[in-house]
């Protein structure tokens, strides 16, 4: 820790961050338009000059030093900054009638704070008609080039979608290169011409850059005039969508003059703390808006569940239900069957046999802060987006490296960094993550048990390589003087071409992976002054036959090396229940379904026998990827039955709300005896997260036994990859109209060629003894030999294409 | 008179009259003979003949004072702040109206609703328009603060209704397109002041 003063006022920071950062944790306000916390300084808006040590500095970009005095006002920083908002003032128009931005709006707050009411600057302004990109719209006549977008899309998102481009631009009178203040001059004569541009195919519409626009530039087209942001209400909920559990706003308001029930208008997020995906941000409009009480009806749902033998259910529900449901197991003696949650719950007791500890050690702020990153198994565009945008934030801000380990190859985590030198993506064959945990333990770990490290010594051999080596030879050369005829020597120093052999040990690990050596070269560049390490273990690792033994492998990892593991839970709440449920893993008998296809159906979807409420009208607690257990709120009526009421008469308890079940959580499995109002959900002014509590883990004795690798035959003609579309993650985003991707199977654009198919075509799918039609699409956002297959419909036929694995192989016919 | 007779604020010392000072009566005998003079001078009469002026003019020649109310009203100043109107552009019949919301938002008795949406044209369009005239305190906040001069205040005051709520729409407000050669431009409450040229700093513009 560093101390230095503010303005008189003593802060501490952390060596290496940036001067406006800590002013800010600090509560001093520095104007700044384009700084954007977990990104790397953009210096386009040069507003947040300070004065550090005498010395004009930009406080977006000064590090902090010890015994740094620091003065955020002075005179001719004043008149800097004035000069600035007069800029961006000219031909901006200020009275603001229609700007979505309504008033939230950086431009106007800081005009405001600067008390410009006069304009002494002027240029010809040129037409820039708005564009439509995708979910969002570009008003370019709006814009301030302030970057943030484009730098929040390569820092934080890693799409690298939207850049800057040359605008036709009037140039500046010469006369203002004298007369302006510098920074304005130069701030200006930039802006005048550039403006926002871009790639359609990179963009995953993630809607992170609407997020941080400062002013109306860049606003979703859905949400275009539709409200004034002050009308919204916002109400603070958990990402309903995914395990990140991120924090976002519900924005209600009344329908119409006409209606006046409530209605989801967007989803925002505070982008300084937390980025959201497309998913979550597009599709909220997923309610159960159709349900009523219909006593016949509930006492149908009674009976059912009184000759229920089994109940079936997915991890998109919250903690208090899955403490409901685990409830009428113990009361009922039904079976309760969530795949998702049983795999999960498998693989973290697997893997706490070996690792000792009951939950895996990362979080993701772990991920943001490391400097090598591996991710194996995971799919990480769709499984998992806020990882990959953590995983991307670590290799462009920390000076990070990466390793992705994933059979379908992902162009976007391949502009991560420089190829070959921060980031490796590498595209196994399939099944094959065994290998690579192996490996990541042989390069890693220390003090292994015995018989693994023999086990790894086996797999090892001596081999020669010759590499061609450009040597300087020292050349001596004698040199006679014209004029004296003296003779002399002289030196040189000759590059030359040597080839030579050199022994290195290789491992048959390198082999299953289907890699060569140069693998193990390119990791040893990349470790050069690496330090925090975060291993990212995915669904693939978890829905493999053998996930036990990578369970342990990863156990391991988190034992013998420096590395912290994350297991992304694949769905919202999977962590939670598979710490709350007992779970079975075959249905029997007459079984209740709970947003799945059963005899009887309880359904969020509101196509079932009884409706339930969806997530954005319940109350409740998630387990978020973080171990986190954290609150999320009603953001619309519901006007049903829910599941306590079910419970209120199964269980012959008396519990008015369902949130009455939080505190009584299971404290053995982590959970603290904590009211639900008591929790939080917000981030502090320093980046803290002050949601909701942290579960705390188990210490457990170890095991060490080990079945080693046996190689999973399979893979023989097209692969098929169980896998959702970039933004669809299951049934519920499905409803949302912003989010139309289609059920199907979806194709990088060479497979399409080889296969000859085009977007739109249909094509019959066959594995596993079962034939399916579906539509196909053609994904040009991956890369490779490997199609993957949607599933996020309720009840897709796709789903038996799938046995015990993400993984099969399959003809595919075009129809 | 001089200023200085203005600022003399010492009040008696100037030409001021000061009536009933001088002859009060102060016996009985002289009130008695006070009020028998003016019984018989018949001062009366004299404020009697106006009034029977005036109705010698109503009854005979048609000159009436009072207002024939409802059939009749009086005009009224254009700043006086009764129901509101939307004003229409006059060259196309259109509402003035950009939706902006200003006047939802600086509603003190929160009763402006409205509802937006995007157009064909990528406008902003306003699909309805209400004021819930049994909130209103017509304080005149919603007709200041509109840039456009839409929504103005106009003289209709009768607000008398079973209802203590009654919305008025968008149609109510809004000039209907045979009426629009007959809108005034409004002069009243919240409109630009008249040396509002004089005033206005411009926006340098280069061309």
């Amino acid at each position: 820790m560093i101390t230095l003063t503010i303005d008189g006022k003593t802060c501490q920071a952390k060596e290496g961050e940036y001067l406006l950062n800590v002013a800010r944790a600090n509560g001093i306000y520095i104007p700044a338009i384009c700084y954007l916390t977990r990104c790397s300084p953009t210096l386009a808006c040069r507003l947040c000059l300070v004065e550090a040590d005498e010395k004009q500095v930009y406080a977006c970009n000064a590090k902090v030093k010890e015994g740094m005095r620091v003065k955020t006002v002075t005179e001719s920083i004043a008149k800097e900054r004035r000069a600035i908002m007069e800029v961006y003032d000219v031909n901006h128009p200020l009275q603001c009638g229609v700007c979505d931005q309504s008033g939230d709006c950086e431009l106007q707050n800081n005009t405001l704070y600067m008390k410009v009411d006069s304009q002494s600057y002027a240029v010809q302004d040129v037409h820039r008609p708005t564009a439509h990109w995708g979910v969002m719209t570009y008003d370019p006549g709006l814009c301030i080039v302030c970057e943030k977008c484009v730098t929040v899309c390569k820092d934080m998102i890693g799409s690298n979608a939207l850049s800057t481009v040359k605008r036709g631009a009037e140039a500046l009178d010469k006369s203002y290169k004298e007369s302006m203040p510098k920074d304005a001059y130069a701030m200006w004569n930039k802006l005048n011409k550039s403006l926002i541009g871009f790639e359609e195919d990179k963009c995953i519409d993630c809607g992170e850059c609407i997020s941080v626009c400062p002013v109306g530039a860049l606003v979703s087209t859905d949400f275009q005039y539709r409200s004034n942001s002050w009308e919204l209400t916002k109400i603070p909920a958990s990402n309903p969508h995914a395990s990140d559990c991120s924090l976002m706003y519900y924005e209600v308001k009344h329908t119409s003059i006409e209606d006046k029930n409530p209605t989801i208008y967007r989803v925002t997020n505070e982008h300084h703390y937390a980025s959201l995906n497309g998913a979550t941000r597009f599709g909220y409009d997923f309610a159960n808006t159709t349900a009523s009480k219909d006593e016949a009806q509930f006492e149908e749902a009674i009976a059912a569940f009184k000759k229920a033998q089994s109940i079936k259910f997915n991890s998109y529900i919250t903690n208090e239900e899955a403490l409901i449901l685990e409830k009428l197991r113990e009361k009922l003696g039904v079976k309760l069957i969530n795949e998702d949650a049983k795999r999960y719950q498998n693989f973290m007791s697997a893997y706490a046999k070996a690792s000792g500890s009951s939950l895996y050690s990362a979080t993701l702020e772990d991920i943001h802060n490391a400097n090598f990153v591996v991710s194996v198994g995971s799919f990480l565009k769709s499984d998992a987006p806020s990882v990959k945008y953590a995983f991307n934030n670590a290799i462009t801000l920390n000076k990070g490296a990466g390793l992705y380990f994933h059979p379908i190859a992902d162009p976007h985590i391949e502009g991560f960094g420089k190829k070959g030198k921060t980031i490796e993506t590498i595209a196994h064959r399939p099944m094959n993550e065994e290998a690579i945990l192996f490996l990541l333990l042989d390069l890693f770990g220390k003090d292994l048990p015995q018989d693994v490290a023999d086990y790894l010594t086996s797999l090892k051999e001596k081999r020669v390589k010759t590499i061609t080596e450009t040597i300087k030879e020292t050349v001596v050369e004698i040199v006679k003087d014209e004029e004296t005829g003296e003779e002399k020597e002289v030196k040189k120093m000759v590059p030359k071409k040597v080839e030579t052999q050199v022994e290195y040990e290789y491992t048959k690990l390198l082999d299953s992976i289907g890699s060569d050596e140069t693998l193990l070269d390119t990791i040893n560049a990349m470790l050069d002054k690496k330090d925090s390490f975060a291993l990212i273990v995915g669904e693939d690792v978890i829905f493999h036959p053998k996930s036990e033994n990578m369970a342990r492998l990863c156990g391991m990892i988190e034992k013998y090396t420096p590395f912290n593991v994350m297991v992304v839970p694949t769905q919202t709440n999977t962590l939670g229940v598979s710490l709350i449920c007992q779970l079975d893993d075959e249905a029997e008998g007459f079984t209740i379904g709970y947003n799945e296809k059963a005899n009887y159906e309880l359904s969020a979807l509101g196509d079932g026998n009884l409706d339930m409420p969806a997530l954005n009208q319940q109350e409740g607690t998630f387990t978020s990827l973080d171990k986190r257990v954290v609150p999320t709120n009603v953001a619309l009526p519901y006007g049903g039955y829910v599941l306590n009421d079910l419970a209120n008469v199964l269980l012959e308890e008396d519990v008015e709300y369902t949130i009455e079940y939080t505190q009584s959580l299971p404290t053995a499995q982590g959970f603290k005896a904590i009211e639900f109002d008591e929790l939080s959900n917000e981030y502090k002014n320093d980046r803290t997260q002050n949601r909701g509590y942290e579960l705390n883990a188990a210490s457990l004795e170890c095991e060490t036994s080990f079945s080693f690798l046996e190689k999973i035959e399979m893979i023989t003609s097209s692969v098929i990859y169980k896998a959702n579309p970039i933004n669809q993650f299951n049934a519920f985003t499905a409803k949302a109209k912003q989010l139309d991707d289609k059920n199907g199977l979806y194709l990088s654009e060479s497979l399409a060629e080889t296969l000859s198919l085009a977007s739109g075509d249909k094509v019959s799918i066959s594995a596993n003894n079962v034939e399916v039609i579906a539509d196909v699409t053609v994904d040009n956002q991956i890369e490779g030999e490997v199609a993957y297959v949607s599933y996020f419909e309720k009840n897709s036929e796709t789903e038996q294409l799938f046995t015990n694995s993400r993984y099969n192989s399959a003809t595919i016919k075009k129809v | 008179m001089s200023l200085q007779d203005l600022k003399e604020r010492n009040v008696g010392t100037q030409e001021y009259m000061l009536v009933q000072e001088d002859d009060y009566p102060k016996t009985g005998w002289e009130e008695f003979k006070q009020v028998m003079k003016r019984s018989i001078k018949g001062e009366l009469f004299g404020g009697l003949k106006i009034t029977l002026k005036i109705m010698k003019e109503a009854l005979f020649n048609n000159n009436m004072h009072t207002v024939q109310y409802p059939t009749e009203k009086l005009p009224i100043s254009p700043r006086y702040r009764a129901v509101h109107k939307l004003l229409a552009l006059l060259e196309s019949g259109e509402n003035r109206c950009i939706g902006c919301g200003l006047c939802e938002k600086i509603c003190i008795s929160k009763c402006i609703r409205m509802d937006t949406r995007i157009d064909e044209n990528s406008r902003k369009e306003v699909l309805e328009y209400s004021i819930n005239l049994g909130r209103c305190i017509f304080c005149g906040y919603c007709a200041e603060v509109c840039p456009e001069l839409a929504i103005v205040h106009g003289g209709r005051y009768e607000n008398a209704s079973e209802q203590r709520a009654h919305f008025g729409l968008k149609e109510d407000f809004l000039t209907p397109l045979d009426e629009l050669k007959n809108q005034q431009e409004y002069d009243g409450f919240g409109a630009i002041s008249p040396n509002a040229d004089e005033r206005m700093k411009k926006t340098p513009l280069a061309y």
